[in-house]
């Protein structure tokens, strides 16, 4: 019996800079969360996912994680990926900095 | 201190070499990432959560003014102006890009620093009492054995892909400031009957997810055996160790399914074999060491005005309380710097601070420096007339907290703030508690007590042997903290015993508090500090102060 597919991103690092992107529907990388691509199909994740997997000069480490659809766009579920979106909690560095200059 | 040989250099420079390649290959495609990984850990180069992080060995913890200004010149040039000191003995960079770590690498091999092995299946950085050299209690300087470990085990051909990765640790004091028993080895030097010195050999210890005192194989183990004997230990868990089974794969394991008489056969056996084909050799290179590590040329002066200053200022008397340690030579003291100001991240030195302390290492402390795995830092040599002058250039620097050996003197690892294992947050844990009890004025009432804190279960920041450890999970999609008591990380080392259920992240702070208030009802006097509480009353009144109240009710 299968479970109901929880919708999913495609997350991963970037090669050179390490910080956390996610692909868009468009086939971009994309440093905000909320303009990933949100999949519901369990098939078309997969896809997804290989096509991240082939990009070896562009990032590393890609996975689908777990979101959710929000208002703006899809946002994480789990606090590990809202992490990821911001950065470290003890400063004002990672993306919550760079994205805000 | 010691200083790199020709091979050193020639051996770090081409490990340096080789590794530009290899990223200048990863980037253009001719390695995948599954190639370029193991390259890259073995060179201390992690992908973390939010970026890369490059970990630089500070092999025992012994660093000198121009190595501590090189690591605030990388922070400044490739990072963001800091660094974060490990439980390791280890400096840890948070935010470098990839093309750039070469560059950084030249500029450690500079200074002759490395962050080779700091990752991987490999002996790791070899770690050693932060008072080396210094302590009262010291039979010997463990630092020139810790460097011939340190030769002996870099780039050892037979121990480039163990079972696991694999760490040793050594104290010359009997008094055991290295968290000996909880490494794969520890090695505790001890005198036999005639007085001669050697080690005691223990095998086996580890925390993680299977929490582990270590067993001593050896009593006492000539020095001149040291290497023979460790890579005799190496060499029969090499063969031994699982590899089917990470989490199974620590010499500890090994040590519990062959048995402690087995194992200390087989390797006593394979010790035998080796020992003769130790020429010598080994012991001339130990000579050469140890000369590197001559003491300083003390001052003899006289000590009136630290007396008189700590007689006449309440502040400098606190700071000289709990931040300094008695030396072997009387007119001086071994001064640690706390990089625990209250709400500041337990380990991180800023550029400006690691300059600062690089320069005052020079004026005061005979240019040296140490970096405990307590993550402060320590001027070993610093004579008693200096030390208001010292004193007064840390508290403008923000440096003067006095509060070694207390609460806020928190062990936390990075947590889920930077590392990609982690699975709760340790930092903000660390900094509520540290600024909580300093807004009630409670750290010095409450005394000597050691709160570490882990984001998972591999507990890098020690919570099993902390008086009080935090180890943060994930429960169900949120972050819950496990409590555990009466840890103890020194020669009378213990695993801390879990109170019962984890608190939610809001809850942990004041969860913490119950049990200190606890502590403060039950202690016979002030002097009975909690883990002698502790270990007199036992786990129930704690259990109490924490479960039967109605703030308890978010406990999971």
């Amino acid at each position: 019996m299968s479970r109901r597919f929880t919708p999913k991103v495609v997350t991963a690092n970037r090669l050179r800079e390490g910080d956390v992107v996610y692909l868009t529907a468009d086939d971009r990388w994309s440093p905000l969360h909320h303009e990933a691509e949100l999949i519901e199909d369990e098939a078309h994740a997969q896809m997804r996912l290989l096509h991240a997997n082939a990009q070896k000069l562009l990032v590393v480490g890609a996975y689908l994680a777990d979101a959710k659809p929000g208002a703006k766009g899809p946002e994480p579920t789990h606090f590990r990926e809202e992490f990821r979106t911001r950065g470290p909690s003890n400063y004002n560095h990672g993306k919550q900095a760079d994205l805000a200059s | 201190m010691y200083s790199y040989s020709d091979f050193d250099e020639a051996f770090v420079r081409s490990r340096v070499a080789q590794f530009t390649n290899q990223v200048e290959r990863r980037l253009d495609g001719s390695l995948t990432e599954d190639e370029f990984r193991p390259l890259r850990l073995m060179n201390g180069l992690y992908l973390q959560l939010h970026a890369y992080m490059l970990r630089v060995a500070i092999p025992y913890g012994t660093i000198s003014p121009r190595q501590m200004r090189q690591l605030a010149y990388i922070a400044d040039t490739w990072d963001k102006g800091y660094g974060h000191f490990t439980t390791r003995q280890n400096i840890q960079f948070n935010w470098p890009k990839l093309p750039d770590v070469p560059a950084i690498l030249s500029a450690l091999a500079d200074v002759e620093m490395h962050a080779i092995q700091t990752s991987g299946n490999c002996v790791r950085n070899v770690t050693a009492d932060h008072f080396a050299g210094a302590a009262a209690d010291e039979i010997a300087d463990p630092r020139p054995y810790a460097e011939l470990l340190r030769q002996w085990s870099t780039d050892h051909p037979e121990f480039q892909f163990l079972p696991r990765k694999f760490k040793i640790a050594i104290t010359g004091s009997p008094n055991d400031r290295a968290v000996t028993k909880a490494h794969d080895i520890g090695l505790r030097m001890v005198r036999n009957a005639a007085g001669e010195p050697g080690f005691e050999v223990i095998v086996g210890g580890g925390l993680g997810r299977t929490p582990m005192i270590g067993m001593t194989v050896r009593d006492f183990l000539p020095e001149a055996d040291l290497l023979p004997y460790v890579e005799a230990v190496l060499s029969v868990y090499n063969v031994l160790g699982r590899r089917d089974n990470k989490y199974k794969a620590r010499i500890k394991i090994t040590l519990h399914e062959t048995g402690k008489e087995e194992i200390t056969r087989m390797v006593e056996e394979e010790f035998a074999r080796l020992r003769p084909l130790f020429g010598g050799n080994d012991q001339k290179l130990l000579a050469d060491i140890r000369a590197a590590f001559a003491p300083p040329a003390f001052r003899n002066a006289p000590v009136d005005a630290y007396d008189a200053f700590y007689k006449a200022d309440p502040v400098f008397r606190a700071w000289a309380d709990t931040n300094l340690t008695q030396h072997r030579n009387d007119q001086y003291a071994i001064v640690t710097v706390s990089i625990k100001a209250h709400g500041a991240t337990p380990g991180d030195a800023t550029s400006e601070q690691m300059r600062l302390l690089a320069d005052l290492a020079e004026k005061y402390g005979h240019s040296d420096l140490r970096i405990s795995h307590e993550q402060n830092v320590i001027l070993p040599h610093v004579h008693k007339s200096d030390l208001p002058a010292l004193h007064a250039a840390l508290v403008k620097a923000g440096l003067g907290t006095a509060n070694v050996g207390l609460l806020s003197d928190i062990i936390a690892c990075p947590g889920m703030d930077y590392c990609a294992l982690a699975t709760a947050r340790s930092i903000p844990v660390a900094q509520e508690l540290a600024t909580h009890f300093e807004a009630l004025k409670l750290e010095h009432e409450i005394g000597p007590l050691k709160i570490k804190i882990s984001g998972c279960i591999n507990a890098c920041g020690h919570h099993h042997v902390g008086h009080i450890g935090i180890l943060g999970l994930d429960r169900a999609g949120v972050e819950n903290y496990q409590i555990t008591l009466g840890g103890d990380g020194t020669e009378d080392a213990v695993i801390g015993e879990k109170t019962g259920p984890g608190f939610a992240y809001t809850e942990i702070v004041p969860a913490i508090e119950r049990i200190l208030r606890a502590y403060l009802e039950l202690r016979t006097e002030p002097s009975e500090t909690f883990l002698q509480a502790y270990k007199r009353v036992g786990m129930e009144p704690f259990k109490a102060a924490l479960y039967n109240t109605e703030d308890a009710q978010d406990a999971a």
